[in-house]
């Protein structure tokens, strides 16, 4: 190595932390992606929040495709995202479940009453058992299930439009194409 | 709306301070403030009470900014010393509460990381790279035994001399020819 | 008014840094003196524009002027008011604010104190400085102006964070910009000396006592941090290698080395290339700091306020300083002599050594840290690097870093031998070995070896001192003590300094030790009339009371602490809940000790008067603090060794005759 090319490693090295920290500004490093990506849904049993003598379980998601919608009453970003879930419940290519998380009941039943019912059914988990296994660490998330009871993708924060037609609506259709 | 309120997390979580959380909390919220000690988990032994610690310690609380399960006010984190209480009185060992969660929340939780081929990088990285500069050091110390002597020059000296002496705004200012 | 006047002296002391910054270093390359002579007018200028904006922002807060967005976002009429001052740097803007203060501050100092230097290089180094505040008065122009006015203006403002209600936390910041900033003066000496191609030992001599004294600062500043997180946060731990803390750390480690470099440098003219880049890059990781800070590319427990343009901003600012510097650097320092031969023993090759080492654990840190980034940029997962893994990385090579500094000081320049070194630290080492063997024997349970290791690698670094220090003053005739004395007062200082500061590290060594292994923690239940022995102290809880502060409602517990029958200790933690909102806050109750702290942390109420708490027995932990103490007193004790102080006591003495001339 020539004497004056070494005097360049610095700033070498700095480049590369450069570029490393232009890659880090682009990314939220408060997003943990799950590990469940490409499993099976995690066997569970929970009651149904409106119907609390039926029960909702991992049977439940197998045979079409689901969105599978973490929430809670007293979540403001899920009330947020709660109109774009009622026009995505008109769709008939996949239904949504939901998980309602470390909530209470009444408080449940009253959003859903005034604000409408996008769900096709929802499991009712006021102490996380089953969002523990399910790796939720906050609400709102949205896990993508194929027909097969695989979660294939995890959305974490509020579906928007954007989220919507960039992300979710191609793979749903993806889905879709890989079931027929 | 009180109890709604309540649980809001922009308004109890207020703790975990002015960073990016508080966009990330506009999106995601994970419950309220729980407690602060670890009283309730009480062990038939000191051994597993300290073990215990121990281990949730080196747990991350993933909704905190930079918490461990120990530290941590957190619901989640609550929630996820409670599984780990329950655990470990059913008698499952360390290493299968830790695949527990890595299986549902990835590495990330894990304050240590293990040591396996996708973690060799960040166990052995900086030693490679301490390694290299103390090759570089050891030749730089053989190479110096053999270099000509080069003390301070003449000027230098004089300069050095000229900062001990009384000199303001020193003649070395003119003197400065090397 | 006056916060439109804070603004307008922002905007003048831009004008004035950027003067500062084009025109003496034009001077100096062209040889134009009244240019050159126009730096030290233009740094203080500079400092007294931003101080006028600093006493704008410190005023609105003082009158709770809330129609200032970042006073109402950080402020509280009920806010007493010497935390409505420190409530100043209790956020970003205000934060910046203070850092570009002292930016100019050590500019002007600089101007001050370099009456001894030629003019080229003041207006060089001057220069420089102005180039870096110009960076920051922009950044705080641009992106976070803190007289940004709020309408409509809100009758409350939300309240400093209670976190930061403390007067440890208000000293803190102050400290350490002090040291971050400081170590721009080093830099500034290094560029300086870059652009005018003149690397020598006289350049080593003017950036040392610089250095130091911004590395005393630094020094300080992460001790308070710590000591802060200790009674403040309440889970009893000094140091929980967090981003933030890991940021300041890398500056203090790069700047330790560069201490110990510009000393082979100013005495022997050797290693110069390699001490110019110590001296950029402890500056560049103190920028560096800033922008993982906040920029939020990291998850951190006490970030600020981000948002990507700031992020954007300081990295679009860092490449130009500090790629700027090293591409000067690595044009400039090919030319750069290496100096003197030096032999495999001597003191030249001991520094260097501790130079490795130090920048091994820069490198450990700066890895940890930006770990979790690299994996995610390279799509290899997400992972957390914690306490553990820095605990590991570090204690495989801190017992290095110990042995050496008992050998280092003791060697001799240019060259030593080996019997000599034998024959002088054989003793201290028979004697440290012995206190192994007496902490292993004693150690109750035995299975943890690093006590005895560490409480003997103290010993070792006591013991060869004491050596060192007896090789120093043998073949004086008086008795020890006057020697000393005399010593002391004439051209000992900078010896003096390195054994005060080394013997601080090996206090630390032992407080680190100790508390790691010795800790007793317990979380409890206790009613009123409850007593809970431990670790021979006994704990009465006699019950708890409401309380209320200036801001804040409180639960406040009372405790009795007995040591045998004799009670040592009346405590009263609390558990505050602050009007503006927010997580209740635990204000633990500390007995400070020299050997132990017993420590009461309350939780929450379990009902029937009954408590959750914890009760913490720490031994030796002050001396984690006391040998960072030790370390910033001998920097201190150095930076008035002789060398230094005549130059600047001849100095300051004559200004105005040079002034004249200036």
């Amino acid at each position: 190595m020539s004497k004056s090319v070494r005097f360049l490693i610095p700033l070498i090295i700095f480049g590369a932390l450069v570029i490393l920290l232009v890659i880090g500004l682009g990314k939220d490093p408060s997003k943990v992606p799950s590990p469940l990506i490409g499993k099976s849904v995690p066997a569970f049993s929970l009651p149904e929040l409106t119907n609390p003598g039926r029960s909702v379980g991992d049977e439940d998601l197998k045979g079409q495709i689901s969105l599978v919608n973490v929430w809670a009453s007293w979540c403001v970003s899920c009330r947020q995202e709660h109109q774009a879930l009622m026009a995505l419940s008109k769709e008939t290519d996949f239904q949504i479940v939901g998980l309602n998380w470390k909530d209470d009941a009444q408080d449940a039943l009253a959003v859903l009453r005034m604000s409408g019912n996008p769900y096709a059914m929802n499991g009712y988990d006021p102490d996380n058992k089953v969002g523990l296994h399910w790796g939720v660490y906050g609400a709102p998330e949205t896990f993508v299930v194929d027909q097969h009871g695989v979660i294939r993708y995890k959305h974490i924060g509020p579906i928007d439009r954007k989220i919507w037609e960039e992300t979710l609506q191609p793979l749903v259709a993806q889905l879709k194409a890989e079931g027929a | 709306m009180p109890p709604l309120l309540k649980k809001d997390p922009l308004i109890n979580m207020s703790r975990v301070i002015k960073s990016l959380a508080l966009g990330a909390l506009l999106l995601i919220g994970s419950g309220s403030v729980s407690a602060y000690t670890l009283e309730e988990f009480q062990f038939d032994s000191p051994e597993q009470q300290t073990e215990f610690r121990e281990l949730i310690a080196k747990l991350r609380c993933l909704v905190c900014q930079n918490e461990s399960l120990a530290g941590s006010q957190a619901e989640l984190a609550q929630d996820l010393r409670n599984e780990v209480y329950r655990m470990m009185r059913a008698g499952q060992s360390q290493d299968e509460i830790l695949d527990f969660l890595v299986e549902r929340y990835g590495d990330f939780v894990l304050y240590d990381p293990p040591l396996k081929p996708s973690t060799y990088l960040l166990w052995f990285g900086p030693f490679v790279l301490i390694g290299i500069a103390g090759f570089v050091v050891v030749r730089t110390i053989l190479a110096k035994k053999r270099a000509a002597d080069e003390p301070i020059s003449a000027s230098e000296q004089e300069r050095l001399k000229a900062l001990l002496d009384n000199s303001p705004d020193s003649p070395s200012s003119s003197s400065r020819s090397t | 008014m006056i916060p439109e006047l804070g603004h307008l002296a922002l905007i003048f002391a831009l004008i004035l840094a950027t003067a500062q910054a084009a025109m003496p270093l034009a001077g100096s390359l062209t040889g134009n003196r009244p240019w050159m002579t126009m730096a030290r007018p233009l740094a203080y200028g500079q400092f007294v524009f931003v101080a006028i904006a600093f006493v704008a922002l410190v005023e609105a807060f003082l009158t709770s002027d809330f129609s200032v967005l970042y006073v109402a976002q950080n402020s509280n009429s009920l806010l007493p008011d010497i935390y409505k001052v420190s409530a100043v740097w209790g956020g970003h803007e205000g934060s910046l604010l203070l850092w570009a203060l002292m930016m100019a501050g050590w500019g002007a100092a600089v101007a001050a104190f370099s009456r001894n230097l030629p003019l080229p290089v003041v207006a060089r180094v001057i220069s420089v400085m102005g180039m870096v505040a110009i960076g920051f008065l922009l950044f705080m122009l641009l992106t976070s102006n803190p007289f940004e006015r709020l309408f409509p203006v809100p009758p409350e403002g939300r309240d400093l964070n209670p976190l930061l209600q403390d007067f440890g936390l208000a000293i803190h910041p102050p400290m350490l910009y002090m040291g971050y900033v400081g170590f721009s003066v080093a830099f500034a000496f290094a560029i300086a000396a870059l652009i005018g191609g003149k690397l020598d030992a006289a350049w080593a001599r003017w950036s040392r006592p610089w250095t130091t004294v911004a590395w005393v600062f630094l020094t300080i500043g992460i001790a308070l941090g710590s000591w802060w997180a200790y009674y403040e946060l309440g889970w009893g731990g000094w140091w929980f290698w967090d981003p933030v803390e890991n940021a300041s750390l890398m500056p203090w480690l790069v700047g330790t080395a560069l201490i110990h470099s510009l000393a082979v440098t100013e005495k022997r003219a050797a290693f110069k290339s390699w001490t110019v880049l110590l001296a950029i890059s402890a500056f560049s990781l103190s920028l560096l700091g800033t922008f993982l800070v906040r920029s939020g590319v990291l998850t951190s427990v006490h970030a600020f306020a981000t948002d990507p343009e700031r992020g954007l901003f300081i990295l679009i600012f860092l490449c130009i300083v500090i790629g700027g510097s090293l591409a000067l650097y690595a044009w400039r320092a090919p030319e750069v002599s290496e100096g003197g031969r030096f032999d495999l023993l001597s003191r030249e090759s001991a520094l260097l050594l501790n130079n490795l080492l130090f920048v091994a654990f820069t490198v450990l840190v700066l890895f940890g840290t930006l770990a979790p980034l690299i994996y995610e940029a390279f799509d290899l997962g997400k992972i957390s690097v914690g306490f553990p893994w820095f605990n590991k990385m570090f204690l495989a090579l801190a017992p290095f870093l110990a042995l050496l500094l008992g050998i280092g000081p003791a060697t001799r320049w240019k060259s030593d031998q080996p019997w000599r070194l034998t024959k002088l630290l054989w003793l201290a080492f028979a004697l440290s070995i012995g206190v192994l063997a007496l902490t292993s024997m004693s150690a109750v349970s035995g299975d943890d070896l690093w006590v005895p290791v560490g409480i003997a690698l103290a010993a070792w670094l006591l013991f060869s001192h004491l050596i060192i220090l007896r090789e120093r003053l043998k073949h004086k005739q008086q008795g020890w003590r006057q020697a000393i004395v005399a010593d002391f007062s004439g051209n000992g200082r900078s010896f003096y300094g390195m054994v005060v500061a080394h013997l601080g590290v090996a206090m630390f060594i032992v407080g680190v030790t100790m508390v790691s292994n010795h800790q007793i923690e317990k979380d409890l239940r206790m009613s009123p009339g409850d007593s809970h022995e431990m670790a021979g102290y006994r704990f009465e809880f006699l019950g708890a009371q409401k309380v209320n502060g200036p801001n804040y409602r409180a639960d406040q517990g009372h405790f009795l602490v007995y040591r045998g029958e004799r009670q040592i200790a009346e405590l009263f933690p609390e558990k505050r809940s602050y009007l503006g909102g927010g997580m209740p806050m635990t204000e633990a109750a500390i007995d400070a000790g020299f050997f132990r702290d017993v420590y009461v942390s309350l939780g929450e109420a379990v009902g029937g008067g009954d408590w959750a708490l914890r009760l913490y027995y720490k031994p030796y932990v002050r001396w984690i603090w006391l040998g960072a103490a030790l370390m910033a007193l001998g920097g201190a004790i150095a930076v008035s060794d002789r060398r230094y102080r005549t130059a600047r006591a001849r100095s300051t003495a004559p200004a105005g005759a040079v002034g004249a001339k200036a």
